[in-house]
């Protein structure tokens, strides 16, 4: 039986090595392809660097918005994708909070981190260097992921008041 | 398609406004990889034939920004600029990390070639759809911050409004000049990311003097296919637990080590290179760390080494300075060199000169020469409007921004340290050239050959690319695959490794490439040709090999203090050994390729132009 999980990300601590979009992508894809990982590192102002992925809302707008059902959740608390249904209309990129989801370089079927099946390889590679910027979460759905779905510039500009402090409301 | 590579180039005539891709063939590929030896066969190719009449800052220079196969599959990831050198009048392959080079390849180029000159500021959008040319007037006179805060905003922006629902758009990788590579000051650094430069060779300034303020890249493919991916895959596991075994070079990054150089090893320079000792210590990590690290631990894509260090000044004077930490080059030119032993001081003016695009061990060494005319009164408080002391942060950072807008004696300064002291001899009619640290027109990087602890007597001397520190020579076969490789396959010569390297070159390439091949035929091939172009210089400067291909004067006066006291580089190894590395390489006792080398390494069509080298 698959548990849910979570992962937990501290922004204050990427490096931007850039290993979890190689990882992801080497698990989804079988090669390296940073634009189609399902985290992606956005990076506003250099030192501003924001591992940007699902985070598993508890109500899962993504899921509700999806005009032809293609979107559904796992025992892991995944958004999984049909891709067989999935029309790229974008709906779900639209409804997410954070404008998480992609729509897929290839054939514009949207792309969403499936937690690879339990077992995330991002967090692997994130914790072997040392970084532990994303973190494994072994946890039940909660009211408070949700606050990690925002858009990126939003986050850094957060981090920019934490790393260059009043400095930080200037960069972006 | 060759393995590794996306495949095409794309090339830009600004003076055309004409974009459009190139193809290479394999075999060209094959012999000369990417980057440094890429660039130097583009280049003989394309200007051979007028190499002398080329001005470097003038709009018949190409600017090449190119991958090599091993760029974003390997750790490490680097961008190569490029072009004829308007300090060494030969070519410098000078390298920075960047996502700029993984954007490259992503979107489906090896490189950018740039010729002509745009007739107003312009900056090049690159992506899969192809390159457009796209005005600059609002970023030009902006500072690296303020340009990397208005492209990432402005392009991003527009990538969404072409295709608006395909999701996010992450920031291009952007390489960019700032107001020092916009006057074509020729230690102008091309720059990335606030504070990565790739500062020799003074490629900042030819793209300012095509008006290029940057090249921003966006791509969405994958990373090129490659011969042998399983072991590709494998491998760079293993490279990278390799590296993340590095503990303290991954926590302290080079200013660690770096400060032995100069409390050890005793070959830091100091107020010009007067000395390489001090008894100072307070400028070593900690320093930087506790008080303006704001991460410790910052890389660049694929690579977890990370030896940048982030850096703010969050009080004080200073306040507000966003720099790295600095790495053991700028805290030594903008510390010890200028009489600055406080980090505070060091880690604003690398600050001030990130900003201003300045390279900070070219146009530091250029500011130190300056304060050493001051300190001999041959540059007086007329001649530059202040007074210019050692130690005084202020009077470097006024130095800075005088010589990043050609202001008063900025003007002179901003031609680099040689050309700089050539004039000033002329007006003051006293010779000041030895106190001009520079090969080549190159000045030297931070590690002294005086102690006989760190740089060998002839890792300048003999180097295509003069002072440049991280290129330097040695005996010939060994610094061939250093990084003559590592600047051409283009990957940070810190994550090269020995073996798995060349496993790692033919796994994506697929070619027979080894060390052995690689230091007997590669990379005297991408040297040779590099030697021809320097000798060939002009058309301001002409290298006289015999006097010329040397160490600074300074090197042979004896160390006037600390452990290596009266210690100097020993002349008689220099000849030797540049005797030597010219024997191996198969170059005559100048330094002239001989014929025979010629043939054996396919460069049979150099042999007209070098017969008439030999003659002169
Ligand atoms: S692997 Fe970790 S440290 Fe590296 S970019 Fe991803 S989240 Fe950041």
């Amino acid at each position: 039986m698959k548990e849910p999980i979570w992962i937990f990300r501290d922004f204050l601590k990427c490096s931007g090595c850039r290993r979890c979009e190689l990882a992801c992508s080497l698990n989804h894809e079988g090669w390296f392809w940073p634009e189609a990982s399902r985290v992606r590192v956005f990076m506003p102002f250099p030192g501003l660097e924001v591992p940007h992925l699902c985070a598993q809302c508890d109500d899962y707008p993504c899921v509700k918005s999806c005009p032809v059902e293609a979107l559904r959740v796992d025992e892991t608390t995944a958004v999984l994708v049909d891709r067989d249904k999935c029309i790229g209309c974008g709906r779900c990129i639209e409804a997410c909070p954070g404008k998480v989801p992609f729509l897929y370089p290839k054939d514009g079927k949207a792309t969403i981190c499936d937690l690879c099946g339990g077992d995330p390889q991002c967090v692997k590679v994130c914790n072997e260097a040392g970084y532990l910027a994303l973190q494994l979460v072994r946890e039940g759905q909660n009211v408070n992921r949700k606050l990690f779905s925002r858009e990126p510039i939003e986050v850094a500009k957060e981090i920019a008041l934490n790393l260059f402090g009043e400095k930080g409301t200037e960069v972006i | 398609m060759p393995r590794g590579y996306a495949g095409k180039l794309l090339e830009v005539d600004l003076s055309r406004e004409k974009i459009w891709e190139t193809t290479l063939e394999e075999r060209i590929l094959e012999a000369f990889f990417g980057g440094r030896g890429l660039a130097a066969k583009i280049l003989w190719d394309r200007l051979g034939d007028i190499w002398p009449q080329v001005d470097p800052l003038g709009p018949e220079n190409i600017f090449l920004a190119l991958t090599g196969p091993l760029t974003g599959l390997y750790p490490g990831t680097r961008i190569c600029c490029s072009g004829k050198s308007p300090l060494s009048n030969g070519v410098i392959g000078a390298t920075a990390s960047s996502e700029f080079a993984s954007e490259l390849k992503t979107a489906g180029y090896d490189g950018v070639i740039v010729s002509g000159r745009a007739s107003s500021p312009i900056y090049l959008l690159v992506t899969e759809d192809g390159g457009e040319i796209r005005g600059a007037d609002h970023l030009w006179g902006k500072t690296g911050e303020e340009t990397i805060r208005i492209l990432n905003r402005e392009i991003s922006e527009e990538l969404e409004r072409r295709r608006s629902n395909v999701g996010l758009y992450k920031e291009p990788g952007i390489i960019y000049i700032g107001p020092a590579g916009e006057n074509r000051i020729r230690t102008a650094a091309v720059m990335t990311k606030i504070c990565h430069a790739a500062g020799y060779g003074g490629y900042g300034a030819v793209m300012g003097s095509k008006n290029l303020k940057a090249i921003a890249v966006k791509g969405r493919g994958p990373l090129p296919e490659v011969e042998a991916p399983e072991t590709v895959r494998i491998l760079w596991r293993e490279i990278h637990s390799n590296l993340i075994s590095r503990e303290r070079f991954r926590r302290w990054g080079t200013g660690y080590g770096g400060y032995s150089v100069g409390a050890e090893t005793s070959s830091e320079p100091v107020l010009n290179w007067q000395s390489e000792w001090h008894d100072e210590r307070g400028l070593g990590g900690p320093r930087f760390e506790v008080p303006y690290w704001a991460k410790r631990y910052w890389s660049d894509f694929n690579c977890t080494l990370n030896c940048m260090k982030l850096s703010c000044i969050k009080a004080g004077r200073w306040k507000g300075d966003i720099t790295d930490a600095p790495d053991y080059e700028m805290q030594a030119y903008l510390g010890p060199n200028l009489g600055i032993f406080n980090a505070e001081d060091a880690t604003h003016l690398s600050a001030v000169f990130d900003n201003l695009g300045l390279s900070g061990i070219n146009s530091g060494n250029t500011m130190a020469f300056a304060a050493e005319l001051y300190q001999r009164g041959i540059l007086t408080k007329e001649d530059l409007g202040f007074e210019l002391r050692w130690g005084d942060a202020e009077a470097f950072t006024k130095l800075a921004l005088m010589i990043s807008k050609r202001e008063g004696i900025g003007d002179i300064l901003a031609e680099g340290t040689y050309r700089a002291a050539l004039k000033i001899s002329e007006l003051k009619g006293i010779d000041v050239t030895p106190y001009a640290v520079h090969v080549k027109g190159v000045e030297v990087g931070a590690h002294g050959t005086r102690s006989g602890r760190d740089m060998n007597p002839i890792g300048y001397a003999a180097s295509v690319q003069g002072g440049d520190h991280t290129s330097s020579t040695r005996d010939g076969y060994d610094d061939m695959r250093w990084s003559v490789f590592n600047d051409s396959a283009v990957v940070c010569g810190f994550c090269s490794y020995d073996r798995l390297i060349w496993d790692f070159a033919r796994a994506v390439t697929g070619w027979n490439i080894t060390r052995h091949r690689w230091c007997t035929e590669h990379g005297p091939r991408i040297v040779t040709l590099q030697q021809v172009l320097l000798l060939l210089g002009g058309p301001d400067i002409y290298w006289n090999p015999e006097k010329d291909f040397d160490n600074p004067p300074r090197f042979y006066e004896p160390l006037p203090e600390g452990p290596y006291k009266g210690k100097s580089t020993d002349r008689a190894a220099v000849e030797m050994m540049k005797r030597n590395y010219y024997k191996v390489l198969g170059w005559d006792d100048r330094g002239i390729p001989k014929r025979e080398m010629l043939e054996r390494l396919g460069l049979e069509y150099l042999e007209t132009t070098v017969s008439k080298l030999r003659k002169t």
